[in-house]
């Protein structure tokens, strides 16, 4: 600069400057390249190597992957065809497929499993991505579970319509209560007539039902459930359930009401500071001693409620940490608008919270999801206990890796859409800074 | 001593009338936070129509006060009544004197998540029962009064500082309040936005709503206010009509708060 001190004190700008394109080199893929992998001959050394070392890795891995031993029915005819080379035993997956995804469910009612499914995931539609889906389909989501679980155990329909009708019993209940009694007692009052009708009517009328009006289909036991139709009935059990009740509890945790407040923490301590195959221990085994002898609670029923439980005490953790998150400045507005507990609860603070903690709960989602492989502790045919029992066949005697990488890979497609789901719906819900 | 903060051209005062009826009244209220005790003897009566604008150096009590008046704040000892029905632990006493009594916050408290239009209308729709439209006509006829009509579909973070804070006296105005609680609207905001906060709340008082008013804006305090109060350690020290509160204070220790922020 020229100029003397003086002028530069007493500077006035007369036209101010437009707006310039960033230098070529900046931007586009040679910007990318240049910032990235080549800024400097260190980073440029480190991507060579880096280069090499995952060409070498393919150039190992892709061979023994692309192995021409697809149609073999054993490990021996495996090692014919590939006659001495290194290579995978893909005859085990086309050959037990069927077994690793339904377990031992019934051939000619595969149909069922995958009809289930597929509902699924239109139930899922309106509530995953409310912006595409109409929510006219709401309350077909609402039945969803009572038709799945019938599709998948069969038997007499009125088990699924019956257990629907205690909730209507119980919404009934509550209305009704509502009128003479606090809210409070009257949810207590709901509760517990649900449970009268569950637990003492729908016993005593279901035979009689079932036998008159004859409508059903073929039941299948849960002992003959297995594979990945197991996995993906626990996993989405225990996330659909475990979020509201994890939000009950994260919100009973920071209640004024000691009561209320001490059975939170003491149930989310208590399950938390145990390993969830003692719960499974005891979901298989001790709750059968506390039940009057002769009751038959389902097996897969109690697991998923221990699941459902144990998910739970995390979520509410989870969602625990989104809550403190929040500046208490936003507790006070809705409070200085008149809104009351659950509005505010409802309308401000959750929508938040949860969107603070998208990704705690879509970690403690995967993570619950890939907790169902516990249950072959228990002897249940999960994927991973019938890679056990595939393996004790003869023909399949000593294969390891196929089955593994198969059923990892199946886990992996799950649990990355899952992933991936939680970073559309953090942008999604993404509304500018705070 | 002259104040120079803000001259704001001489608004009309004959306007801002104070009638006889009681807004708020506040008898021998106490608070403590555990032990401290943050709020000694507080005795306040607010009429319907007046402005008020507390002053005091920072922890003197001046924003717990006004936080007890909608119960943000839980007093001791002692009574409040706001708008005739006293402050008890009774939650239905509680949301109705808060849907009645709007309240401006240092730091807005916008719902991030929602639009300026659902969080002018979110309150009016499950509080008030209003129907959706309606509530959206109430919500666009304040944002126009308070000059931002055309954010309303943005979100709360996109806004500017005095913008969002407009927006939040736009939010309280839609319950339709019969009071209005300002806690320290200007503080956070930059220099360039606290004038426009204080024209707003200029036309509000105008209008005649009842005001309380904690800031520092002295200006604003000498134009709008028919009352200046003067709290420290808890208690109130000095209340007075603006022109006599700050040409002749009284205490000494308002004096030396005056020479403080006025002084250069």
């Amino acid at each position: 600069m020229s100029n003397t001190h003086a002028d530069t004190v007493s500077y006035v700008r007369d036209t101010m400057l437009m707006q310039q394109d960033p230098p070529s080199t900046s931007v586009g893929v040679v910007g990318w390249a240049r910032g990235n992998l080549f800024s400097g001959w260190f980073n440029t050394i480190l991507t060579i190597l880096s280069a090499a070392f995952v060409l070498w890795l393919l150039a190992g891995i892709v061979p023994w992957v692309v192995s021409p031993t697809w149609n073999a029915s054993s490990l021996t005819e495996c090692r014919e065809i590939l006659a001495g080379h290194e290579g995978a035993c893909w005859g085990v997956i086309h050959e037990r497929w069927n077994q690793l995804l339904f377990g031992f469910y019934p051939q000619e009612l595969y149909w069922r499993p995958v009809l289930a499914l597929v509902l699924l995931l239109i139930a899922l539609g309106p509530i995953l991505f409310a912006d595409f889906v109409s929510p006219k389909i709401l309350p077909f989501s609402a039945v969803y579970p009572f038709i799945g679980a019938w599709l998948l155990w069969g038997g007499t329909i009125w088990t699924p319509v019956m257990a629907a009708l205690g909730f209507v019993v119980g919404y009934g209940v509550f209305v009704l209560a509502q009128r003479f009694i606090v809210p409070g007692l009257a949810f207590l009052a709901a509760v517990l007539a649900a449970l009268v009708w569950w637990l003492v009517i729908m016993p005593f009328a279901l035979p009689d039902l079932a036998r008159l009006i004859p409508i059903g289909l073929e039941a299948v036991q849960s002992r003959q459930f297995g594979g990945f139709m197991l996995s993906i009935t626990i996993g989405v059990t225990a996330i659909l359930f475990s979020l509201p009740i994890g939000i009950l509890l994260a919100l009973g945790r920071r209640s004024d009401l000691p009561l209320v407040k001490w059975l939170c923490v003491g149930f989310i301590e208590f399950i938390r500071g145990v390993p969830l195959i003692t719960l499974l221990f005891v979901a298989s085994t001790l709750l059968n001693i506390f039940l009057p002898p002769g009751t038959n609670f389902d097996i897969i029923l109690r697991v998923m409620i221990m699941v459902t439980l144990f998910a739970s005490a995390y979520m509410a953790e989870v969602i625990r940490g989104g809550l403190a998150a929040l500046p208490k400045g936003q507790y006070e507005g809705a409070d200085s608008l008149g809104l009351d507990y659950w509005q505010a609860q409802r309308l401000i603070i959750m929508p938040q919270a949860l969107k603070i903690s998208i990704p705690g709960i879509v970690s403690t989602f995967i993570g619950v999801f890939k907790d169902t492989t516990l249950v072959s502790i228990i002897s249940m045919f999960d994927p991973l206990g019938l890679a056990n029992a595939i393996r004790a066949d003869s023909a399949w005697n000593g294969i390891y890796w196929e089955l593994f990488i198969f059923i990892g890979a199946v886990f992996f497609i799950f649990c990355f859409s899952m992933s991936r789901y939680s970073m559309y719906l953090e942008r999604k819900l993404q509304t500018g800074h705070r | 001593m002259t104040d120079t903060a803000f001259d704001t051209p001489a608004i009309d005062r004959s306007a801002m009338k104070v009638s006889d009826e009681v807004a708020i009244d506040i008898v021998n209220m106490n608070k403590w936070f555990g032990t401290f005790h943050v709020l000694r003897d507080i005795n306040l009566t607010v009429n319907r129509g007046e402005r008020i604008v507390i002053a005091g150096p920072s922890g003197s009590g001046k924003s717990t006060l006004i936080r007890c008046i909608n119960r943000l704040e839980e007093h001791q000892t002692g009574k409040i009544v706001v708008d005739g029905t006293e402050l008890t632990s009774d939650l239905k006493n509680i949301d109705k004197i808060r849907s009645e009594v709007g309240m401006c916050f240092q730091h807005f408290n916008l719902f991030p998540h929602l639009t300026i239009l659902e969080n002018c209308t979110l309150a009016p729709i499950w509080v008030r029962k209003v129907p959706k439209k309606e509530a959206e006509e109430t919500a666009m006829h304040f944002l126009e009064k308070v000059k931002i009509p055309e954010q309303a579909s943005k979100y709360p973070g996109q806004l500017s500082g005095g913008q969002q804070q407009r927006v939040a006296i736009a939010r309280s105005l839609c319950m339709k309040p019969r009071i209005m609680l300002f806690d320290e609207p200007t503080s956070a905001l930059d220099p360039e936005m606290i004038k426009e906060v204080l024209d707003t709340m200029i036309e509000l008082a105008q209008e005649g709503m009842t005001m309380i008013c904690v800031t520092h804006e002295m200006g604003f305090a000498r134009q709008v206010a028919n009352r200046v109060i003067f709290m420290d350690q808890g208690q109130i020290v000095e209340q007075n009509e603006p022109e006599e509160f700050f040409n002749n204070p009284r205490s000494e220790r308002t004096k030396l708060f005056l020479s403080q922020i006025l002084g250069h």
